[in-house]
């Protein structure tokens, strides 16, 4: 889909949410807090959210928000972000985008 | 051939499993399908006819009648190391078919109390109407259980109630073994078989959930210290690696650098829930104070407010993924004998919490 393939494809750390899901909201804290300042888009008011949440489900989430991308690729959502944070794998993804922590 | 020891007690009151008086109990059930592995037709069984199970617990006359547990008999022929292992993978099957018979037998008188307790409803409800004065709610304490007739949440109470006490004996074994000689092959199938506990709780959890998330949230299922303690409806991870860490003498470098590490990631996945969590409570109290307060009327928009307390099942369910992820990772960088003492203060941590509780309940009752 369009809007997604644009959305994903941007530079960096991409999460795909909803104003109202604070579980997207934990994830940006969790980014934020490694020194990373993810691009957050926001389809609840978009018209075409529900097709965005299909497009986003057909691409292997499983839930359609929150859904993080790094650098165009998909990695998941909540799930597997936690996951690969306690495992160790996640920072060394997101290395190149930390801001400078001086 | 009824044996009236087999009068169902509720799960809190049955002391630490006792495998050896278990298998006396079932004894003339047991056949070589069990060491088999054929564990989906339990033969004849020691019931009161007056509990009717399920068809699968139907009488089976057609097999052997010898009162030892043929298992036991196959281990001669096989070498000592893979014995012990059969003998423990036996015993485990057989606990877990006690476990569902258990269940089943269970249920069955949850059903009949249901309908005695709509019955009762029914006939308060027609004495209030007569104008009679009858008191709210039914005293929670004294039936031991949620006063919800959930069943979701009743199915819960009584699987948690036995995974205490598969805890309980999971734990003992692991001492034991722990100050004995055992192989690592050996410890290992122990230490997995912990774990696998561990993730079957956050299974458990997960359903009870989808039945009851404040229920879960309310940790009215543990005991009162283990209360005090909770966030998110469980332990914290971080409060699983401050209770592990200071029983691992020897680590390599890797080791100390990888649970440093983990101890970080944790906690900032730990930080980053919790304020999910409170940006949830704030717009959903933002939502039930939207509106004219003070007019008596309704939430504006209810379905906004459903919508946040179905979000709670997602952050109870992500809670027990990072209790379940930092578990795996401590398996991962820990050695066998490591993991198997980590468990062991684990397990025991919670008992002393437990203990703690019973005691603070009691604490008044002593004699003067």
């Amino acid at each position: 889909m369009d809007k997604v393939v644009r959305m994903s494809s941007e530079k960096g750390v991409v999460i795909i949410s909803k104003s109202s899901c604070c579980m997207s909201y934990a994830v940006q804290v969790l980014f934020q807090d490694l020194g990373v300042h993810p691009t957050v888009h926001e389809i609840d008011k978009d018209p075409e959210c529900r097709e965005i949440e299909k497009a986003l489900m057909r691409l292997g989430c499983s839930t359609p928000v929150p859904a993080i991308f790094v650098n165009g690729k998909l990695v998941g959502s909540t799930n597997e972000v936690m996951s690969m944070h306690l495992s160790g794998t996640l920072v060394p993804l997101v290395k190149p985008f930390q801001a400078n922590l001086c | 051939m009824n044996s009236t020891s087999t009068h169902f007690v509720p799960p809190r009151r049955v002391g630490i499993y006792e495998p050896l008086h278990q298998i006396g109990m079932w004894g003339e059930s047991f056949k070589s399908n069990i060491s088999n592995g054929n564990m989906n037709t339990p033969s004849h069984l020691i019931i009161p006819s007056h509990q009717k199970l399920d068809n699968n617990l139907s009488e089976d006359t057609s097999h052997g009648t010898a009162g030892t547990p043929h298992m036991f008999d196959q281990e001669a022929s096989t070498s000592r190391h893979p014995d012990k292992i059969q003998r423990r993978l036996a015993q485990n099957r057989e606990a877990a078919r006690k476990s569902r018979l258990r269940k089943k037998a269970y249920v069955q008188q949850l059903e009949t109390s249901r309908l005695k307790l709509i019955q009762l409803e029914q006939e308060l409800d027609r004495a209030r109407q007569q104008g009679f004065y009858v008191g709210n709610g039914i005293d929670t304490n004294s039936l031991g259980f949620s006063e919800t007739m959930n069943p979701g949440i009743a199915a819960f109470e009584m699987e948690y109630g036995h995974w205490v006490e598969e805890q309980n004996r999971q734990i003992c074994e692991l001492r034991s073994v722990l100050h004995g000689h055992v192989s690592d092959v050996e410890l290992r199938l122990l230490v997995e078989t912990a774990m696998k506990h561990y993730f079957e709780l956050f299974r458990m959890k997960s359903s009870a959930a989808k039945a009851d998330v404040f229920f879960v949230m309310s940790g009215m299922w543990k005991t009162s210290a283990e209360r005090f303690f909770l966030w998110i409806g469980g332990f914290r991870p971080s409060d699983l690696l401050k209770v592990l860490l200071p029983h691992f003498d020897i680590m390599t470098d890797q080791q100390i650098l990888d649970v440093c590490n983990l101890r970080q990631s944790c906690q900032q996945a730990e930080d980053a829930l919790s304020q999910g969590m409170e940006k949830l409570q704030h717009t959903l109290a933002d939502c039930v104070a939207a509106g004219q307060l003070g007019e008596g009327s309704y939430i504006p928009q209810v379905n906004s407010a459903m919508e946040r307390l179905e979000a709670l099942v997602s952050f109870v369910n992500q809670a027990d993924h990072l209790r379940h992820e930092t578990l795996q990772q401590m398996y991962r960088i820990l050695t066998t004998r490591q993991a198997a003492r980590g468990l062991l203060a684990l397990g025991e941590y919670f008992q002393r919490l437990r203990a703690l509780s019973s005691s603070w309940a009691t604490r008044h009752r002593e004699p003067t």
